[in-house]
């Protein structure tokens, strides 16, 4: 059936494709040839499996959560992608990535960051295999997220701002794109959401769908059964997102629920929700919901969490909205600040911003007492100490 | 015969210039295209300004976050060019990225294009393929000829498929880089530039990327039709206006 997967041109329904200049097509074609067969290649996957095993710390645990459970009236099972190496789902991608470019012979690696997770991620892995990492950071982001610049720094990648435009992570996408042009041979892009030109989307969900593999294992020997009610994840571009949902696409039972960043408000002009203020469009190479003004410039979104702050959203996730099979929530800056306090206090795990947003769905949605909800708890919160400082005068 | 055609049938090279519309001032845009035909330019690309044009180097982006800082928008451009065919007569190519076009809606873009005397695009982010299936009937309803890139990196079976679904010329994007980013040709581009000749290819080919002067120009044309030049009329612009366009122009030839 597979109704939901990418078709071999890289579409999602209406969204998808690669939608990339011709200096970019011999790079962006010779992954998509390719990339299928090393990925299902016996030494690839064991390698892989061994490092998100000995490296990532996998598989991470699905919790049940009981007393977030009792306060909701409802079953909430935590899958606690927090609890990978870097703190976040991030190097799921990254590890998958790092063993295509090595088997692509690629030997340097490019990469863009907003909040500096992806960057962490890459350049982790990069030092790992001994490769040469140039993260790509709009020079605004250097100055707001200045911890991950150093950790970077320290696992030995280079850090270059990103000058143009808005000085943000579409910028920094930009300028590692303008790379990848002047570097077609030696140079792997490593894309960390799950966004971009065909294969990359799928390719990224793929990398991720090990969360919801594990999902499906552990809730069979915890609840009997391999299918929850609910899968409830955040989406910026929407990796954690695609690798929550991967293995239950096609699985018309499970309810599939998507919580974006509205900022201040959907309607305030300073917001992230590509869903509610998104038109079709052309961003990074694929067609997709985008924040743009009339005339078809890209628009600057906001958010109080840099994972989410992104004027697009994935093509698998544009077609989830359109064709209803998504069940999609905004919520604001504040109620995501609320249900990441709620969480630390109810369960003695501080989550990252993404995370309190998908957190915050309970506030939304009254679920049954007999519902089973797992929602990914994507990253932790320690590199958000500074903002719920900030926000709560800590 | 459209006037792309006609001008590539002529027996000189051809000069074609790029500017971005709405720079440095919002209402330039005629200024430059009568003053660049007067100066004996073959024809002009005038660049629809994007937030994020990711085939671009430096100069280009700075100057369209001007332009568009300035007010430039498709409507304001077309609003623009309305009467520009009672004064000049070299062919028009419009260049942009392809979302503001998707925004207008296409058809609608391309039958203003035709209302205005537009003859052609380059749209770099358009791949062949999705042009040859989806948006050709309607470009060509219009009487519009689509342009597209080649670069050192393209396979020669991939070169002789954009080819055959050439109307006009193809764009040779003279190394592997965004715009402005080159310091002269070297023997790469040498062996690239006679490997394209060798295949004698239909459409004529115009070279663009890294041409900012006499020298280059020279280079660039020995084996091909004509050469585009962008970065460096823009830097031009910026650094002495738009009063000395003869100026910029008889460096070149």
């Amino acid at each position: 059936m597979n109704s939901y997967q990418a078709d071999e041109k890289g579409y999602y329904g209406d969204f998808g494709g690669a939608y990339i200049p011709e200096m970019l097509y011999p790079n962006v074609e010779e992954l998509r040839s390719q990339y299928l067969n090393i990925m299902s290649e016996p030494s690839f996957q064991e390698e892989f499996n061994q490092l998100l095993k000995d490296y990532v710390g996998r598989p991470t645990p699905l919790y049940h959560a009981k007393r977030l459970s009792e306060k909701y009236n409802t079953k909430v099972y935590l899958k606690r992608e927090d609890l990978c190496h870097t703190g976040a789902h991030k190097v799921n991608n990254t590890i998958g990535q790092i063993l295509m470019a090595k088997r692509l012979g690629k030997h340097r690696i490019i990469a863009e960051t907003g909040a500096g997770q992806h960057g962490v991620a890459t350049a982790t892995v990069c030092a790992l295999m001994g490769i040469e990492c140039i993260v790509y950071m709009g020079a605004i982001d250097i100055k707001r997220q200045a911890p991950n610049v150093a950790r970077m720094k320290m696992l030995g990648a280079e850090v270059r701002p990103a000058m143009s435009g808005s000085r943000t992570l579409k910028d920094a996408t930009n300028e590692a794109i303008r790379d990848w042009i002047n570097n077609p041979v030696d140079t792997h892009y490593i894309i960390g959401s799950a966004i971009g030109p065909h294969p990359y989307p799928d390719m990224v969900s793929r990398f991720q769908s090990v969360i919801s593999e594990e999902i499906k294992t552990q809730l069979l020997e915890k609840e009997g059964k391999a299918l929850p009610d609910y899968v409830v994840a955040c989406i910026g571009g929407g990796s954690n997102a695609a690798g929550t949902y991967y293995h239950f696409l096609d699985e018309p039972s499970v309810g599939i629920i998507a919580v974006e960043a509205a900022g201040k408000g959907v309607h305030s002009g300073e917001s992230a929700a590509t869903s509610q203020l998104g038109k079709e469009g052309i961003i990074h190479g694929c067609k997709t919901l985008l924040m743009q003004t009339p005339d078809g410039q890209i628009t600057e979104p906001y958010s109080i969490s840099a994972g989410l702050d992104y004027p697009g959203v994935g093509p698998l996730h544009a077609h989830l909205y359109r064709s209803g099979r998504g069940e999609f929530y905004s919520v604001t800056d504040d109620a995501a600040m609320t249900a990441g306090l709620e969480l630390s206090q109810l369960e003695g795990i501080i989550p990252a911003i993404e995370s309190s947003h998908a957190l915050a769905v309970f506030h939304e949605k009254q679920f049954k007492p007999d519902d089973i909800v797992v929602l990914n708890l994507s990253g932790r919160g320690d590199k958000d100490l500074n903002t719920y400082i900030e926000y709560f005068k800590l | 015969m459209n006037r792309i055609q006609q001008r590539l049938a002529q027996d000189q090279k051809l000069l074609s210039i790029y500017f971005t519309a709405g720079y440095p001032a919002l209402n330039d845009t005629v200024k430059i295209i009568q003053d660049l035909e007067k100066n004996g330019v073959d024809m002009i690309e005038i660049g629809l300004p994007f937030s994020d044009p990711l085939a671009d180097g430096p100069t280009i982006q700075e100057s369209s976050t001007a332009a568009l800082k300035n007010g430039m928008t498709s409507k304001v451009l077309f609003e623009q060019l309305k009467d520009i065919r009672q004064s000049v007569s070299i062919p028009l190519i419009l260049m942009g990225y392809f979302n503001p076009m998707m925004q207008y809606g296409i058809e609608a873009f391309c039958a203003k294009c035709q209302e205005i005397g537009i003859d052609g695009l380059i749209i770099p982010d358009l791949p062949v393929a999705e042009y040859h299936e989806q948006y050709q009937e309607t470009f060509e309803k219009y009487g519009l000829i689509n342009v597209f890139l080649i670069t050192p990196q393209t396979s020669d079976e991939r070169i002789q498929f954009i080819d055959s679904v050439s109307k006009g010329f193809i764009y040779m994007v003279s190394s592997a880089s965004v715009t402005g980013a080159t310091s002269g040709f070297g023997t790469a581009q040498e062996a690239y530039f006679e490997r394209i000749a060798q295949m004698n290819l239909d459409a004529p080919q115009i070279v663009g990327f890294g041409i900012k002067d006499e020298e280059t120009f020279q280079q660039a044309t020995k084996t091909t039709k004509g050469a585009i030049i962008g970065s460096a009329f823009i830097k031009h612009l910026t650094d002495h206006g738009v009063d000395t366009i003869d100026q910029f122009v008889s460096t070149i030839r």
